[in-house]
């Protein structure tokens, strides 16, 4: 049914901290290498290896530069299905392909019934959702639901590809709805964001805002500059020095 | 938003079709055509073939046109799906209609056949339009006058074609001609309201927003090397000149020549054979242009992760 759950049971989701991710695109591979062959398979690329590649990803890392009064440099931005509480791409499906589940809030394709109409990926503002040209269908981020109940993978593997892949540890999984939850904890302490708020699409995962530089760096003192006894002898080693660092 | 053709065809096609199928339920209601007359039958088949073969056309647009019926299940949410169920319901009466002139039989049944498809026509068109502007996501789509755009365009194209078959018919068609004028002018001025409106408000979503972060200064390094499927059909742009010029081609061909021509037709009624197909093939070729226009010119919100300021 592409009618929206009332409510979910859990809010499963991710959370991105701006602050740490340094753009390495692990996520975004270990995310096609996962999902290629596991619940999406196959993620389909026309040309990969030659002068105009395309394909199908479930995961995106842009780079941007971001001046304000709180920070100013790069911010590596990963960018995927957000599992929307109001996910407008489920409404909009007319088969029922696209559906949102009530017990954890994950928002899924059947690729067994899509029939790639695209209307999702028109609904959906974050351009999460990717068209693959050789199944006909609409592929989209799982959260890795072939992975995160999976009693034959060990336990710590039992989270999405790109939080296990991430180096840096920026991305975090868990349920959003559960205040207590180590990912709604650090949403709370950080100042956690959601994307594009003002649009109503009341996405489940969040952004950790950059830290300030200064923010976590160590206050040091200077050290105090040596006495000087204003010698000619040193008066000439001065004069040397400028002279010669000019 | 990439402007597919087979989209554009479809919403064209069966807008006109629609159109068509709307004036002459009408007009038999009015008991100006009799479902016996060989103009009635030519009429029905023509706008149920421009129908047909919008539908047809539009499953070309599918990745799996074979599972299309299953977008007759979720009428409940989704206006694509409506669509679908109003299309489909429209045909039985339609057909029936069709039916009942292709034996020569009048009977009492023909009226609220008429009325029936009348009504199916306008339901099918307005679910169209809503498929559109129920997106939030592309501003120059989600405007409340698009549905209203759709009903009135497919209602001045229904109205030309079918000046046509009475021209043909040798039947008196100044009465009609009138409709189709009024029809017309209607639709115009709808779509010059929306072209002022969306151009003198800007998109109000920021890239700031997109990234939910402050000072966004520009995209730094794009995800990929080339355009994904994303930036192809979301990210698909008209340069502004351009779009100035295909604007004006369209209140050229859609509405002032095949309007000068209506006009020429409702006062005088003379020439129509003549006329009227050229009324026809310029309203069919500005309406074509105006639809890719409506696509071409749509901005829509994820592009601000590609870079756009705002949409």
């Amino acid at each position: 049914m592409t009618t929206l759950p009332d409510h979910t049971d859990k809010k499963l989701g991710l959370v991105i901290d701006l602050d740490i991710c340094v753009g390495c695109q692990a996520c975004a591979t270990s995310c096609k290498e996962w999902n290629t062959g596991g619940y999406s398979a196959p993620l389909t690329d026309h040309d990969p290896y030659g002068a105009d590649p395309d394909g199908a990803w479930l995961n995106r890392v842009h780079t941007y530069e971001v001046a304000n009064e709180h920070f100013t440099g790069t911010v590596h931005f990963p960018r995927s299905c957000l599992h929307c509480e109001d996910a407008a791409c489920v409404t909009v499906c007319p088969t029922g392909a696209s559906y949102k589940r009530q017990a954890d809030g994950i928002v899924l394709v059947n690729p067994d019934t899509c029939i790639g109409c695209k209307l999702c990926s028109w609904a959906c503002p974050y351009g999460a959702r990717e068209y693959d040209h050789d199944q006909g269908v609409m592929k989209k981020c799982t959260l890795c639901v072939d992975r995160i109940y999976n009693e034959t993978l060990p336990e710590e593997d039992r989270t999405p590809a790109c939080v296990r892949a991430c180096p840096t540890g920026a991305r975090a999984f868990g349920d959003l709805g559960d205040p207590e939850s180590p990912v709604s904890q650090s949403v709370a302490d950080r100042g956690g964001f959601d994307l594009m708020a003002e649009m109503g699409y009341k996405p489940t995962n969040k952004y950790l805002p950059p830290r300030k530089g200064t923010d976590q760096a160590p206050q040091t003192q200077a050290e105090p500059a040596p006495a000087t006894t204003r010698s000619p002898i040193e008066k000439l080693f001065a004069w040397a020095d400028r002279a010669l660092s000019r | 938003m990439h402007p597919a053709y087979s989209v554009i065809l479809f919403t064209t096609a069966s807008g006109a079709g629609y159109g068509l199928l709307f004036w002459l339920g009408l007009a038999h209601v009015a008991g100006r055509l009799p479902v016996a007359g060989w103009d009635f039958l030519a009429a029905i088949t023509i706008a149920l073939g421009l129908v047909t073969l919008g539908l047809l056309s539009s499953t070309f647009h599918l990745g799996r046109p074979e599972r299309a019926w299953r977008a007759l299940s979720q009428w409940r949410s989704s206006w694509l799906s409506r669509e679908g169920v109003a299309a489909l319901a429209t045909y039985v009466p339609a057909g029936l209609l069709m039916l009942l002139s292709l034996f020569g039989v009048g009977s009492w049944l023909s009226l609220p056949l008429a009325l029936l498809s009348a009504l199916g026509a306008v339901a099918t068109v307005w679910c169209t339009g809503m498929i559109y502007a129920s997106l939030k996501t592309i501003r120059h789509w989600h405007h409340p006058l698009v549905p209203w755009i759709y009903l009135a365009l497919a209602a001045a194209s229904g109205a030309v074609l079918l000046v046509l078959l009475l021209a043909f018919s040798g039947a008196p068609l100044r009465g009609m001609s009138a409709l189709a004028l009024l029809a017309l002018i209607g639709a115009g001025l709808l779509k010059r309201r929306y072209w002022r409106d969306v151009d003198a408000r800007p998109g109000a979503i920021t890239a700031d927003m997109a990234l939910g972060l402050e000072g966004v200064q520009r995209q730094l390094e794009p995800p990929h090397t080339r355009p994904n499927y994303v930036m192809r059909e979301m990210g698909y742009q008209v340069a502004r000149t351009h779009a100035r010029d295909l604007r004006r081609m369209v209140l050229t061909w859609a509405f002032a020549v095949p309007g000068g021509v209506l006009l020429i037709l409702a006062l005088w009624g003379a020439l129509a054979p003549v006329l009227a197909p050229i009324a026809v093939m310029c309203a069919a070729g500005g309406l074509v242009v105006e639809r890719w226009l409506f696509f071409a010119e749509a901005e829509h919100v994820s592009m601000l992760y590609y870079g756009a300021e705002q949409a």
